[in-house]
């Protein structure tokens, strides 16, 4: 069931997606160490989010293998996902909470479907993971009454309602207040290292995650173009990571959706 | 909405509904112990049921004792076969009379039993042996209109 | 000769389009038949949607109901007294409703309130990604979510269309008994000669059954299957509505068909 501690928790190699005709990714190969906080950076649309789907296991790789845990997630049929599930966490991007429950039960709701816990028990779990996001006292609203930034802490909440071992956000800053995004980056290194689990996050929100994550990889156009610890990362030269890093317009990655010259598109529609 | 308030509310609900459905059954539908009453069958052949129906009441001295369950035609005696299922506790002798009555001039049509004097009784699979088809209008008409005309005549050379 | 050609293409695309469609709803259908085993062992579950498509549906039936026999009552009387047997209202009201009215009306009513609802909330759990996330969770969602608003509806559905038409019955003793005064004793004693027990309220009863599996099925299907977009939701509910229409009207011509093939 488990492998050693020194193989990584997550491991993909060579691994490939398409939606049909559309190539997603081209080739990956992608570690996640134990214990370690990694993010996975890149533009919009660079099939980042896939990645995480792949991981667990919502997708499955056209080619390649995508190994959890020392399982492999493409032989896997569904009760053996599911029991792998349990042992992983995913924060979407806007939180998908549940908005017919109120906070509490959206953060019991993982133990409620998973443990024969009583009550009592499940009050006291749920009021802990509240308050190591600091909202214990919000249990009783409303999803539809936080903000944006609450809602998001709440979210991780029940993500690690489970003690989970793998930790999964999709785009963690996205829409965030500077305030709610540094609360959030912290939470997210504060319960990794509290919990003993490894992280994976898929941002493009360069400046906040170098200081949070153990190492990082850039995707773009479904390959890897890039990869270091975030000290590497800030002294990198390579032109995409410099382009990435800074924020450029221009650069490796065009500012142009490829086209003809524009001067044929204005003459032509001239003419 | 806290569980109990919601649990009330989809008991009262089911309660009502379940009520209205006895309602319909009971008061609507007449559903009593004697719809399910057993039964047995008897049959009877008619030269002509006229628009006799399935399901059409069987009745004597006008209290419903049974129901008409099935109508076919026999091939070898081109008559009409008729089924009754007679309610359980209705008993009525060997040579009962059946026949094919109309409830008002245009009312629908039912089976009437006169009972006979016969000590043996009907039993399960048994046969009515004396019947009398329907009336029908067309054949009453013509009847009475062939009578008139020989009647007249014979008036006439008196 | 090019525009013939591309009509026929356009309508073998949709032939073959709704073919597919169909496939993925009896697939739908049996997923969520194997998966409600699970979901019935935490019957409070699907007790919450009988309380949401079921009493939040009582309102609007009732009140239908009550006008539909009130109507019936009104156009049956100016009817039937022109033939002198204004007493056979009480016949004419209850085979109408218990007949056709009652489930199919009913249902229509229950489509466009709870059908729709139920439509709206998944889509709109599939938008924001709570489907994805519960099953990220190792919760299946057609067990979790899908299964309990399915069984709700397709329990609800025969006690919204019998409440509908005892209602409806209600309604036609109103305006036909007390208000125009007919003779009470007639009302109902020739009601009840008339009514069969099995014939017209188990045949309506069974009809409500079959409209209640079918609009459950539609709306739980609409929207898990649609776009996850606000676009995509509201045609979801659209064709949730519309389809649930045609298929409580289609199927009413079939069972109606079968059911009183060869009676009067």
């Amino acid at each position: 069931m488990t492998s050693s501690p020194q193989t990584p928790l997550v491991d993909l190699s060579g691994v490939r997606f398409a939606y049909g005709e559309r190539e997603i990714l081209r080739g990956i190969d992608l570690q996640v160490p134990r214990g370690k906080v990694v993010a996975i950076m890149g533009g919009s649309g660079c099939g980042k989010t896939t990645l995480l789907r792949l991981i667990g296991g919502q997708l499955k790789a056209t080619r390649g293998s995508v190994v959890v845990d020392g399982q492999e997630l493409g032989a896997l049929g569904r009760v053996p996902l599911y029991a792998l599930r349990r042992r992983m966490g995913m924060l979407f991007q806007f939180g998908a909470l549940f908005t017919d429950m109120s906070v509490f039960d959206n953060v019991a709701f993982p133990m409620r479907e998973h443990t024969d816990l009583d009550e009592a028990l499940i009050r006291d779990l749920v009021l802990m993971k509240l308050d190591a996001v600091g909202l214990r006292g919000a249990h009783g609203l409303m999803p539809s009454e936080l903000s944006g930034g609450m809602a998001r802490r709440v979210a991780l909440a029940r993500t690690v309602a489970l003690d989970p071992m793998l930790i999964m956000y999709d785009e963690p800053f996205a829409g965030l207040d500077p305030i709610s995004l540094g609360i959030i980056g912290q939470l997210i290194r504060r319960l990794n290292d509290a919990l003993g689990a490894s992280s994976i996050m898929v941002t493009h929100d360069v400046s906040e995650s170098l200081e949070i994550v153990d190492y990082v990889y850039f995707v773009s156009e479904g390959r890897i173009v890039a990869q270091g610890t975030p000290d590497e990362i800030r002294a990198s030269t390579d032109p995409f990571v410099h382009q990435f890093v800074h924020a450029e317009a221009d650069g490796p990655v065009p500012f142009h959706y490829p086209a003809q010259p524009i001067m044929d598109d204005l003459l032509g529609a001239a003419r | 909405m806290s569980r109990t308030t919601l649990d009330l509310w989809v008991g009262l609900f089911v309660a009502i509904g379940i009520a209205a459905l006895l309602f319909l059954s009971m008061k609507v539908g007449n559903l009593s112990a004697g719809s399910f009453a057993t039964t047995y069958a008897v049959e009877a052949e008619f030269d002509n049921i006229g628009g006799l129906k399935v399901r059409a009441p069987v009745k004597s001295a006008g209290v419903v004792v049974g129901r008409v369950a099935d109508i076919h035609f026999d091939t070898q005696t081109y008559r009409a076969v008729v089924v009754l299922s007679m309610n359980d506790g209705f008993e009525f002798p060997k040579d009962t009379i059946a026949s094919i009555l109309t409830s008002g001039l245009l009312g629908e049509q039912y089976i009437g039993l006169d009972a006979g004097g016969d000590l043996k009784m009907l039993k399960d699979g048994d046969r009515i042996r004396i019947t009398q088809s329907a009336v029908v209008l067309e054949k009453l008409i013509g009847q009475f209109l062939f009578n008139k005309a020989s009647e007249t005549p014979a008036g006439g050379t008196q | 000769m090019s525009a013939v050609a591309n009509l026929l293409r356009r309508l073998g695309g949709g032939v073959v389009d709704g073919i597919w469609r169909l496939g993925f709803v009896a697939r739908f259908l049996g997923l969520l038949l194997l998966l409600s085993g699970q979901s019935f062992r935490r019957i409070h579950l699907t007790i919450r949607e009988i309380y949401f498509s079921g009493v939040l549906s009582l309102l609007i039936i009732l009140v239908s109901g009550l006008f539909v026999g009130l109507v019936l009552g009104l156009q049956g009387y100016e009817t039937l007294q022109r033939y002198g047997s204004s007493e056979a209202l009480g016949v004419l009201v209850a085979l109408s409703l218990t007949r056709e009215l009652g489930p199919v009306v009913a249902a229509l009513l229950f489509a466009s309130r709870a059908g729709s609802a139920v439509t709206a909330e998944i889509g709109l759990m599939k938008t924001t990604e709570q489907l994805k996330a519960m099953d990220m969770m190792a919760v299946n969602p057609i067990a979790r979510v899908v299964a309990p608003r399915f069984w709700g509806g397709v329990i609800s559905m025969p006690l919204l269309a019998a409440l509908f038409s005892a209602m409806g019955i209600f309604g036609g003793w109103l305006i036909g008994v007390a208000f125009i005064g007919v003779d009470d004793g007639a009302f109902w004693s020739q009601m009840q000669s008339a009514v069969d027990f099995r014939f017209d309220i188990m045949n309506g009863v069974i009809k409500s059954v079959v409209f209640g599996i079918a609009v459950s099925l539609i709306a739980v299907f609409e929207g898990f299957d649609c776009t996850p977009t606000a676009e995509g939701v509201s045609r979801a509910i659209t064709r949730t509505v519309v389809s649930s229409a045609l298929a409580i009207l289609a199927l009413d011509f079939v069972l109606t068909s079968f059911m009183f093939r060869g009676q009067s």
